[in-house]
């Protein structure tokens, strides 16, 4: 027998230890020498993932599956190769942000959601008690288990002992009084604690070594080496299955499902997350950590196989597999180290108990509890001088109820599964946050409404397919929930929902909970938008390593609050003198000499919010900073407030988002447009310099026969007229060729005065024959007219413009004749709804080439001819402007050498009938 | 032996007043109305001085001086262009062209007298 009182010492002994180290730890941080920076001890922490599950539990699954029990391993060792990429991640996330859970990690990457915080706490609380409820069975299994040494007894057969009924009792009590001591002594604005993470290390030393000698005891000891208990158990046809993988299809898949459950837990399990990245103190630490971890989850299964298939030799059916680590040295009679497996066991059980619920005490008070009371008006918490002392009364209470949880749970559902399978229950629950976790750090397009469907239904999923079951286990539900279906649906099946079947329940239930999951979050996400809050959260996270590593501004405030508004706030939670010291801190980093110098900027509120969100997580730090940049209670008001003011921020940057494509739109137009205008310039500059051509020629004449003039009096008289006629008609030129330029300007700009009326064409061509009959007389040029038709319809035309017209195009065709031969014929017809004038000669022609030419400006076709072409260049240009005014056209056809017929068309008045027409069509 | 001096410009009335002047000061004058007339003009009578237009039907007037210019036999001949484009740009090319002078017209008929002696009274 071993005395109850002995092993009670033992284990207040060890605790002792444990307390004193976790003491040093935090004086020596006090002090500012910090015995956890280290690698090692980051490495040895992470190792609180080896619970009595481990301790215990691998022997017991090795004793029925054989290396089923390495999945669990596999699984953190893959991850922990990535974590350079994925935790350093994290921890920069959460050192930038202060971030103290993993419930405010995701609130606050979906833009610092209270409701998400609350929902992670919450499947985090009921995700894990069932796994410190197994620590509590564990230990007190272990305690009673020894209390008969060295009679090995199973706890199952001893429940008439009535201390074995309570020992768990008191024992979740004193853990609770210990974590308290260890988790809850002040509040601090990094939450860190580095007693706790010192004291978890050597937790881990204790139970590795433990172990150890326990394994190296059996497989040395009892037998004589590895080789030895496998030649053994090899010759035992009911041992060698568990010498290799079973040959059915459904365990590789159970393999992988467990390999990626382990990968998952890794990470999202809330002590894992508080060891990894709240505790961390230096991300470098990684660097050893990603093949120290391992090394060491290596050495505590190397005697795993060994253990069990010893206590499968040694033992008869009644001794439970998962009590091998302790049974083996007390069937021994190994006294010494069957307490050493104890307390190895103790130390496995407390480390993990310690640091989950410290994590989940923090995320209680932090994302649950905080912010109901600080809307809770009526409580008027924003008045209370100091709010640290409540805070801490929280996390102590949530401590101890989170133990009585597990205490609650361990009597009534505790005897239903063994140590493995309660504590993958609890792996699959927080598993269902790695898509927000993961999502949170490389999807920038994660939304919060999807962060919670996801969660939510993946919650909800694990509830059905792996909960209700182990309620059903346990006889709370009806056998039929679990055989039938509930009322008899069988596709409803928890365990082989929609039919599917082959899987073990942990891999069923990880199937459907990640479908719902991951479909939910990436599905809501898609459909949904984020407001301007989430969008800024989002790339603070995703985008942290592109941003520099002082990270305490937040775009987020644009309000502004005094120190005198913000130290008092911040003292309330961290203690007046801490909150000054980070100020001036603070202060000294801006540049200021004092606080009294320090400009009350949003940057001062960020990093306040950044000081208050470390102690009672960030969602309850928005709140409480918003109520003082408001000078306001905080409620519920406020708080839409902020976020409407979000959302218009973000209107507004839509808004702009549209304004500055309506700017480039109509700057391209603009460029366009400058184009056109440089190419009008450019027309407009060389129209200048040909008008300019145009009137420097006849001005050289007229100056040069001038001068001569003027020098010689005594110049021949025939000489002396010829000047001075060539001085008249070239100042007759520039007269007309001003004119020219003049009407063409106006025509052009539409400027130009039309009298229009109804006239009829052919007094039009007769008195433009009169005009130009000397014109045709003195050049010996023959003119004939004819008319097609009896009586021509009027058409509507300026009468003077119309005869301009046509007497340049009759000038132009005397001037193109030669002298004597010339013979110029008009002949006037109807055609289409026009009137057409054709002026026909039998002069040089137009060649193809020119027959568009001639109508452009300046652009006589003189060439073919012999000397220099009549006019200025412009009479055909404004004569064609004119016809188009009057809806007319006007053009050549020519052939070389076979004389040019000059047309013009004007469109004819319509009929009374035809206008009739139109006004019945319309009012019809 | 006087000076023999050609005139291409293919305005009537200034050449009649061109041809006025220049015989006035007892220079030989001989007259061409197109680019390509005064090229030929230029190679056949070999004239001591040539007044070239730059606006002239089938040639302008630059390439009729760029053409004198590359002919060895007629790369000695003076050139004075007249014109009645006035532009900067239209003055560099006259000279990068190779005219002696650039005239713009409405000129001085007293100082293109005057230029043009002094053309020719200079060596080469």
């Amino acid at each position: 027998m071993l005395q109850g009182w002995v092993i009670v010492l033992v284990a207040f002994a060890y605790l002792g230890v444990l307390f004193a180290v976790a003491y040093y730890g935090d004086k020596r941080a006090e002090a500012g020498r910090s015995i956890i920076a280290n690698p090692y001890i980051y490495a040895l922490s992470l190792a609180v993932y080896c619970s009595t599950w481990t301790f215990y539990g691998s022997v017991g699954r090795a004793a029925s599956t054989g290396i089923g029990f390495l999945p669990i391993y596999l699984g953190p060792t893959l991850m922990v190769a990535l974590w350079w990429f994925v935790m350093r991640k994290i921890i920069r996330i959460s050192k930038a942000y202060r971030i103290t859970s993993i419930a405010d990690f995701i609130a606050n990457r979906y833009g610092k959601s209270q409701i998400l915080g609350g929902l992670v706490t919450v499947i985090a609380v009921l995700g894990v008690v069932p796994y410190i409820s197994l620590q509590l069975k564990a230990i007190s299994a272990s305690f009673t288990i020894l209390r008969n040494y060295p009679n090995v007894l199973m706890p199952v057969h001893a429940t008439g002992q009535s201390f074995a009924n309570n020992n768990a009792l008191y024992l979740a009590l004193l853990l609770a009084a210990f974590t308290i001591l260890f988790g809850t002594r002040h509040l601090d604005a990094t939450e860190r604690h580095e007693g706790m993470v010192a004291a978890i290390a050597f937790e881990s030393v204790v139970k590795l070594l433990a172990f150890l000698a326990v394994g190296a005891f059996v497989t040395f000891g009892v037998y004589r080496g590895f080789g030895h208990i496998f030649q053994l158990a090899q010759q035992e046809r009911r041992l060698q299955p568990l010498m290799t993988v079973p040959e059915t299809s459904g365990s590789y898949a159970s393999w992988g499902s467990l390999i990626l459950l382990s990968m998952l837990s890794i990470v999202t399990l809330p002590r894992q997350f508080q060891i990894s990245v709240v505790e961390n103190v230096d991300e470098d630490h990684l660097r050893k950590a990603i093949w120290l971890f391992p090394l060491y989850l290596f050495l505590i299964n190397i005697f795993v196989l060994p253990i069990a298939l010893g206590g499968l030799m040694l033992f008869g059916p009644g001794v439970d597999a998962d009590t091998f680590v302790l049974t083996l040295p007390m069937a021994q009679q190994q006294k010494a180290i069957a307490v050493f497996a104890f307390v190895g066991g103790l130390s496995a059980g407390t480390g993990m108990v310690i640091v989950e619920t410290i994590a989940l005490s923090t995320m209680v008070c932090n994302d649950l509890v905080m912010p109901v009371l600080l809307r809770w008006k009526s409580l008027r918490l924003n008045e209370r001088p100091d709010l640290s002392r409540l805070v801490l009364l929280i996390r102590r209470c949530a401590i101890t109820v989170v133990l009585m949880l597990g205490y609650i749970h361990f009597r009534v559902a505790g005897e239903a599964y063994a140590l493995v399978a309660t504590g993958l229950i609890s792996f699959a629950a927080v598993a269902q946050f790695a898509p927000a976790i993961f999502g949170s750090i490389y999807w920038r397009g994660g939304t919060h409404a999807g962060a919670i469907a996801g969660l939510s239904g993946g919650f909800a999923v694990w509830a059905y397919t792996l909960l209700l079951p182990s309620f059903a286990k346990s006889g709370w539900l009806p056998g039929s929930f679990l055989t039938a279906g509930p009322m008899g649906i069988s596709l409803l099946k928890p365990q082989e929902l929609f039919g599917l079947t082959g899987m073990d329940e942990i891999s069923h239930c990880l199937f459907w909970s990640m479908l719902v999951n991951v479909g939910l979050h990436v599905g809501v996400s898609l459909l949904g938008r984020q407001n301007a809050n989430e969008t800024e959260q989002a790339t603070l996270f995703v985008d942290v390593f592109r941003r520099t590593p002082a990270l305490e501004r937040s775009a987020f405030w644009r309000a502004s609050a005094s120190v005198d508004d913000l130290l008092p706030l911040i003292g309330r939670f961290l203690g007046p003198d801490r909150a000054r010291e980070l100020f001036i801190a603070y202060a000294r980093r801006r540049g200021a000499d004092s606080l009294e110098e320090l400009s009350a900027d949003a940057d001062l509120v960020a990093f306040a919010e950044n000081q208050l969100a470390g102690a009672i997580g960030g969602s309850s730090a928005r709140v409480m900073i918003a109520s003082i940049v408001q000078q306001q209670p905080p409620g519920i008001d406020e708080v839409m407030n902020i976020l409407d003011e979000a959302s218009q921020v973000r209107a507004y940057s839509r808004q702009l988002e549209l304004k500055s494509r309506e700017l480039e739109e109509a700057t391209r137009e603009l460029r366009a447009a400058n184009k056109q205008l440089q190419e009008l310039d450019r027309m407009k500059d060389d129209f200048v310099s040909t008008v300019t051509h145009e009137l420097r020629t006849p001005l050289t004449s007229i100056r040069a026969f001038s001068e001569i003039l003027l020098d010689d009096p005594e110049i021949r008289l025939p000489d002396r007229k010829r000047f001075l006629a060539t001085i008249v008609k070239e100042t007759q030129r520039l007269t007309r060729l001003i004119n020219q330029v003049l009407e063409l300007a106006k025509i052009e700009s539409g400027s130009a005065e039309w009298h229009t009326t109804e006239l009829d064409v052919k007094d039009v061509v007769r008195e433009s024959v009169e005009t130009t009959s000397q014109l045709f007389r003195e050049n010996r040029i023959e003119l004939q007219t004819a008319v097609d038709g009896e009586l021509l319809p009027a058409v509507r035309a300026d009468r003077d413009r119309l005869m301009q017209v046509l007497i340049n195009l009759l000038s132009n065709a005397v001037h193109v004749c030669r002298p004597g031969e010339g013979r110029v014929e008009i002949r006037l017809g109807v055609s289409r709804g026009f009137l057409q004038v054709d002026v026909r000669d039998n002069g040089p022609g137009i060649g193809p080439a020119d027959q568009e030419t001639v109508f452009e400006k300046f652009r006589q076709v003189g060439d073919t001819l012999t000397g220099k072409p009549h006019g200025t260049g412009l009479g055909l240009p404004i004569s064609r402007r004119i016809i188009e005014h009057f809806g007319g056209r006007l053009w050549v056809e020519s052939d070389l050498g076979a004389g040019a017929t000059f047309s013009f068309t004007l469109p004819l008045e319509r009929p009374a009938a035809g206008a009739g027409e139109t006004v019945a069509q319309v009012t019809g | 032996m006087g000076k023999r001096i050609l005139i291409v410009d293919d305005e009537p009335n200034i050449v009649t007043s061109l041809e006025y002047l220049m015989k006035r000061e007892g220079f030989e004058v001989q007259v061409a109305v197109d680019g390509e007339a005064g090229l030929k003009a230029a190679a056949g009578s070999a004239p001591d001085l040539v007044l070239l237009d730059l606006m002239l039907p089938k040639m302008n007037g630059f390439e009729v001086c760029e053409r004198l210019r590359a002919d060895p036999r007629s790369r000695g001949m003076k050139i004075v262009m007249l014109t009645a484009k006035g532009r900067q740009a239209d003055t560099a090319r006259g000279m990068a062209a190779g005219a002696d002078l650039y005239v713009t017209k409405p000129f001085s008929t007293r100082e293109l007298v005057a230029q043009v002696k002094q053309l020719l009274s200079a060596p080469g």
